[in-house]
């Protein structure tokens, strides 16, 4: 126990010394040409992006470029995105299957045919880019980092599984899957959805518990295949909560709609006041799920990056301890609350099935 | 006209912290009753200290997502 205490206090403080590096890293450059932007910085970190940045290093970024696939008017359109150098200012024209491609602030436009203050993209009042854009299917850092955490998903479970073939005691990985495995399923989905239906679920709940933990704990990683801020994109948790949405709504049985409807035991014109309500609620309990990872996940990185950038606030190294502590203890915070995210998703998941299966006595 | 130019010439970056502050008073509020409630029911029956702790974080989790919604909202708006 104390060994592993011991440990566990290295590893975060070995991330949020990391921590440290990535951002200095990022401000020498930005030094360099204007002020550092804190919130340019951490919003370009929690955003989705086209290529993989590591670092900057003597002005010049470091990047894993990922591939761009398009599909426009006149079919699939293929490129790496380091063809644009870097650029997001819509300034660098790529042109493939005589297409005129430029990239702004991470989202792919149709080019201008003149430039204009050297960019290739038009604006409204407020500065938003107004081009056509083609649709776009990118394997982005978002997506990169979600094909990753699959693969090894596959592994471990793979491994898992694999430890179960001789007898049926677990070896190897299988004893660190299995507990958790069985806390789903003695905790959150017999519980929540009943003896008799839970093991139909069994399978969703297990994935989703250990898809929205692998990839925040990956979130959470400062170097470079994982760090992306996967779990806090809502297109992301967006999909988890419409798959609960879509299957609470198909499992619901006759008592379920009756209680949205005309819930029984409460006087008419109540009920009358209490269906759009009711009705309601179905939708509104995916969408806090949905908004419940996205910021919890979306927060830590912003707390963590801010934190950070108190030595670049202040502009002076003696910050730096200060800023580094507080980092530590929070990375140590968010590997806590990555792990309850999982399980509240999850669970909240299961409650709702449940709820929509309950056989009511009346 | 004038009002165009008064609303171009606020920033509405203070409000949002004063908003992110906020929402962080009520959510101290919020897990400090289901931390202290949760002690004293540990006190009280300390055999069912799991049972406790799993709900009282069900329950944590449930109002720092309403801050959390104060904070996106903080964040959106700009």
């Amino acid at each position: 126990m104390q060994i592993n205490t011991i440990k566990t206090l290295l590893l975060s403080l070995f991330l949020a010394i990391s921590f440290f590096g990535f951002a200095s890293d990022n401000s020498e450059d930005k030094t360099n040409e204007k002020e550092f932007n804190v919130t340019e910085m951490i919003m370009h970190h929690v955003k989705d992006a086209h290529e993989f940045h590591i670092m900057d290093w003597n002005g010049h970024a470091v990047s894993i470029p990922l591939p761009i696939i398009l599909w426009t008017d006149s079919g699939l359109v293929t490129f790496m995105s380091s063809e644009f150098h870097h650029d997001d200012l819509g300034k660098i024209v790529v042109e493939k299957n005589g297409l005129k491609f430029v990239k702004f602030h991470e989202e792919i436009y149709f080019a201008n045919p003149e430039a204009e203050h050297g960019s290739y993209i038009s604006h409204d009042a407020e500065h938003h880019a107004i081009n056509a854009k083609p649709l776009d299917f990118s394997i982005t850092k978002l997506v990169f980092s979600m094909f990753l955490s699959v693969v090894l998903l596959i592994l471990i479970f793979g491994f898992s599984a694999r430890a179960y073939s001789k007898n049926g005691v677990p070896k190897g990985i299988a004893k660190f899957t299995e507990p958790l495995v069985v806390f789903i399923r003695d905790e959150v989905a017999i519980p929540n959805i009943g003896e008799k239906n839970y093991r139909k679920f069994m399978p969703f709940l297990l994935s989703l518990f250990f898809f929205i933990w692998i990839n925040n704990m990956m979130g959470l990683i400062p170097f470079f295949p994982f760090s992306a801020n996967l779990s806090g994109n809502i297109a992301f948790t967006f999909v988890l909560a419409l798959i609960t949405f879509v299957i609470t709504t198909i499992v619901a049985n006759k008592d379920y709609w009756k209680h949205i409807f005309w819930m029984p035991g409460v006087p008419v014109p109540m009920k009358i006041f209490l269906a759009p309500i009711e009705f309601m609620g179905i939708f509104i309990k995916p969408i806090s799920l949905m908004i419940r990872l996205f910021a919890n996940i979306t927060a830590g990185h912003i707390i963590v990056l801010s934190l950070i950038s108190l030595i670049f606030i202040f502009k002076s190294i003696w910050i730096a301890p200060v800023s580094v502590a507080f980092s530590f203890f929070i990375s140590i915070i968010e590997v806590l609350v990555v792990a309850i995210q999982a399980y509240i998703f999850t669970m909240l998941s299961a409650l709702y099935i449940g709820s929509a299966m309950e056989e009511h006595e009346h | 006209m004038s009002l165009a130019l008064l609303q171009e010439a606020v920033s509405y970056v203070p409000f949002a912290a004063i908003g992110a502050g906020l929402a962080a008073i009520g959510a101290g509020i919020g897990i400090g009753k289901i931390g202290g409630s949760a002690m004293e029911a540990i006190a009280r029956q300390p055999e069912m200290q799991g049972k406790i702790q799993s709900s009282a974080i069900v329950l944590i989790a449930f109002v720092e997502a309403v801050a959390l919604f104060a904070v996106v909202v903080s964040l959106i708006a700009k």
